[in-house]
């Protein structure tokens, strides 16, 4: 790949796990020059973390490893000897900025905070991410995708009234994170390649669901607004006309309808039968006693019962109405719109062959997003990044028998 | 840069851009009202939620918790697109432009005559994030997203939701479009970049579907390495026994607790300190999967006898994560996050003094500073027009009163 969007863009990452790898990751497949720094010996965390290539729990088989770490150079290296940190401080030299997700107060007792690598490099742009940030009462409290979407993210208000509130399926709020982190991380390397200052910046997880995840941010302001905290068991996007919305059975499965405030499309999508006819189904006003309700949602309910779900779906689209289908992950791999824009990517690793993964967040018609390479194998890169900084191929047994890389 | 977006993922995206410093002009009209924006309507009904103390007020566009709580640091101005000196003043606005961010229906930048191409005309290295549901190429290009939706199509739907119930009882899930936001973001920026690199601008075609499907890559993994299709696990976790919400004292309140291994487990033991810790059954990770059932109800046993931040303190305290279930109400009381400062007070000329989210990311040389308070429905336009665009006091009369230019929607409009 010739000229990517962020080539040029030097990044040493020291992150593991989930949300800082995501963050790099991103920098990395739109071009960065991205040196991934592993603990030699079982290295990134996230390498313990299923699901693993044909259920083999090996270090080199975790998926969401392959996943989170696409193009970037492997190393491995001992921050707690005093050769390793010098090396590290080398790398810091040779780079434009820093990210790293250790516990708040382990890169300080390393020797390693942002005012130590600014002697290096005082333009350094360096990127924080922990739980709780590197501050405040909670600074060094483990964090899951519970917690970040319990006390971060809206969570209280997902699920039924009368039991236990529900969370996503997966890590998404883990992994906003890391994007929010991505974002926050351009922005300052932009703005040092234009202003010439660096950044330090602190991402805290939970800061991160505030302002974003899901409606939280406008439920909080709405809560300042009306003093009113909502709750559980509220019907999603029911909007003020009311009927068809929500997620409802069909022939073949489930379709998603947002309903909102326009029942005349969904009664257009089933063709303007007779039984809808009455002015009664579309008045906003008679849509709020429950029985009209009531009556349109039986004859909805019994219509998409004959119906499949992609059929609705294109039905519903042409008559104006945003609906979609709810897929299975085999689903959506197998549908059109996905296929046409080749919205996965088939990666090639050595210990896997050919996967094919989620590929681009979006497309950048000039500067595409690219695989170069796969994940990393642990300290793959040694040699080549090592070499550079001078050291030889012995060298390089000696520090490996020091447990140094 | 220039916005024209509407309802979520695009006003969302010009908030961060303006956070940090870019000069975002909101491109607004008093002909159309787009609802899910500035409120579901023009003049809402009686009762509509969104208001200071549920009163829509004189401009309830200008009130709408939603909106506000996207729009501080933005200036905004209005012009009819729809006709042909509209769309020319848009042009100008082009042609003084970096970016331009629109997440409308592609079709309807069609009908509008907006395309790379027009834009590149007005200004070369224009950079054009057009966000849309589903991509500006294929058979879904003109389709109608909303996030839930999105969810829906993604598959996140799919594997979410409580493990004893249908799809049908799914709560809402509106996760792909602040995604989208920050994620146009990071796209914009990478762009300016690139374009400082290369002298060139381009168009980023940006699907809600697209970026959502990158926060769900483990069943997605898991399919295409062994061919799994992945259902939901509720509140469990494939690392961690127990983990889950439970319930603790009070009517309605829920702490998070995942055990993640022997170690864990032993300093749960040690807080919880009832007899049935130690019970055989729940000796190492592999009994402990076999009956979660049992020690979920087991360890909700103790929960219920305890308030919600004392669980989260004590677990945490033996290297176990776990943590509160915040109300809205108890974000604002959160010893943490009000020691943080994640709020920022903002005096508004209409809607009155709250506090909102601060900077999601902390930068230390550069802290967010708010430097204009959610911007009302033409707010700026005299300073748009007049010194941005350049535009004489007759030809900005002429725009006033022809109906482009104004604070207050036409009347008629809805």
């Amino acid at each position: 790949m010739d000229v990517q969007a962020l080539s040029g863009m030097r990044v040493l990452d020291l992150t593991h796990f989930i949300a800082g790898p995501a963050c790099t990751k991103r920098l990395a497949d739109y071009g960065a020059d991205v040196i991934k720094v592993e603990r030699p010996g079982a290295g990134d965390g996230a390498r313990a973390l299923g699901p693993f290539y044909h259920d083999d729990p090996h270090p080199e088989k975790s998926g969401l490893f392959l996943y989170l770490n696409t193009n970037k150079k492997g190393i491995t290296l001992n921050l707690k000897t005093s050769l390793g940190k010098e090396i590290l401080l080398e790398l810091v030299k040779k780079s434009d900025v820093v990210v790293e997700s250790f516990r708040p107060g382990v890169m300080e007792r390393l020797g390693l905070a942002y005012e130590d690598l600014l002697k290096v490099n005082p333009k350094l742009v360096m990127t924080s991410i922990s739980n709780f940030g590197q501050t405040g009462p909670y600074r060094d409290y483990g964090m899951t995708e519970l917690i970040a979407f319990g006390m971060g993210g809206p969570m209280f208000h997902k699920g039924e009234p009368d039991r236990e509130p529900v969370k996503y399926g997966g890590t998404p709020s883990i992994f906003h994170a890391g994007a929010v982190a991505t974002m926050a991380t351009t922005v300052a390397y932009y703005g040092m390649k234009r202003h010439g200052n660096g950044e330090y910046i602190d991402v805290a997880i939970v800061d991160t669901q505030i302002g974003t995840m899901d409606g939280r941010v406008s439920a909080l302001v709405q809560y300042q607004y009306s003093g009113k905290s909502g709750t559980r068991g509220t019907a999603i996007g029911v909007g003020p006309a009311g009927a068809g919305s929500g997620m409802f059975p069909c022939a073949d499965g489930y379709v998603h309808f947002y309903g909102g405030t326009r029942v005349e499309r969904q009664i257009k999508m089933m063709g303007d039968p007779p039984e809808l006819r009455d002015p009664k189904f579309i008045d906003p006003e008679a849509q709020a006693d429950p029985l009209v309700r009531e009556e349109y949602e039986a004859y909805f309910l019994s219509w998409l019962m004959q119906h499949n779900k992609k059929e609705i779906f294109d039905m519903g689209q042409k008559t104006g109405n945003v609906c979609a289908p709810m897929y299975t992950v085999d689903e959506v791999l197998a549908d059109p719109q996905i296929k046409l824009r080749n919205l996965f990517a088939e990666v090639d690793h050595p210990m896997t062959g050919k996967v094919k993964y989620p590929g681009r967040p979006f497309v950048m018609e000039e500067s595409p997003w690219a695989v170069s390479r796969p994940a990393p194998l642990l300290g793959q890169h040694n040699s080549e990044v090592y070499s550079e900084l001078g050291y030889r191929k012995e060298d390089l047994v000696a520090l490996r028998q020091s447990n140094i890389i | 840069m220039l916005g024209m977006t509407v309802i979520l993922a695009g006003p969302y995206a010009e908030m961060f851009l303006a956070d940090y410093g870019a000069e975002v002009i909101r491109v607004e009209s008093i002909q159309h009202f787009a609802p899910g924006t500035r409120g579901q309507y023009v003049w809402p009904p009686k009762g509509a939620s969104g208001y200071p103390k549920d009163d829509p007020g004189k401009r309830p566009w200008n009130r709408h918790g939603t909106f506000n709580s996207m729009a501080r640091n933005k200036i905004g101005m209005t012009v009819d697109v729809t006709r042909p000196e509209g769309m020319e003043v848009f042009k100008q606005l082009v042609r003084v432009s970096d970016v331009f961010i629109s997440n409308y229906v592609p079709s309807v930048l069609d009908r509008l005559g907006i395309t790379y191409e027009m834009l590149k005309k007005e200004k070369p290295d224009i950079i054009w994030a057009k966000i849309s549901g589903y991509g500006d190429t294929g058979p879904y290009r003109n389709y109608r997203a909303q996030a839930n939706g999105i969810g829906a199509l993604s598959g996140h739907a799919s594997f979410r939701g409580y493990r004893d119930t249908d799809p049908s009882e799914l709560p809402g899930d509106s996760a792909a479009d602040p995604a989208e936001g920050i994620a146009a973001v990071f796209a914009i920026v990478s762009a300016l970049n690139y374009r400082d690199r290369t002298g060139k601008g381009q168009q980023i075609d940006m699907a809600l579907f697209e970026n959502f499907v990158t926060y769900c890559p483990q069943p997605f993994m898991d399919y295409s390495m062994n061919g799994r299709v992945a259902g939901t696990l509720g509140n469990r976790d494939p690392a961690a026994v127990p983990s889950g919400n439970f319930r603790c004292l009070g009517k309605d309140n829920w702490v998070s607790i995942s055990v993640f291994n022997d170690e864990q487990w032993e300093g749960f033991c040690q807080v919880v300190g009832e007899e049935w810790v130690r019970d055989p059954r729940f000796k190492d990770p592999l009994s402990r999967r076999k009956h979660e059932d049992e020690l979920e109800m087991l360890v909700e046993s103790w929960t219920k006898g305890h308030d919600h931040y004392e669980v989260m303190h004590l677990l945490q305290k033996v290297g176990i994560p776990a943590g509160p279930v915040l109300t809205d109400a108890e974000v604002f009381q959160d010893p943490h996050l009000m020691a943080r400062g994640l709020f920022v007070e903002v005096s508004h000329k209409e809607a009155g003094t709250h506090l909102y989210p601060g900077a999601l990311a902390r930068m230390k040389n550069a802290p967010l500073s708010v430097r204009h308070a959610p911007v009302r429905l033409g707010e700026d336009n005299e300073y748009i027009y007049k010194e941005v665009l350049g535009i004489g006091e007759d030809e900005y009369q002429k725009l006033v009163e022809t109906g482009h230019i104004g604070m207050d929607y036409a009347p008629g409009v809805r």
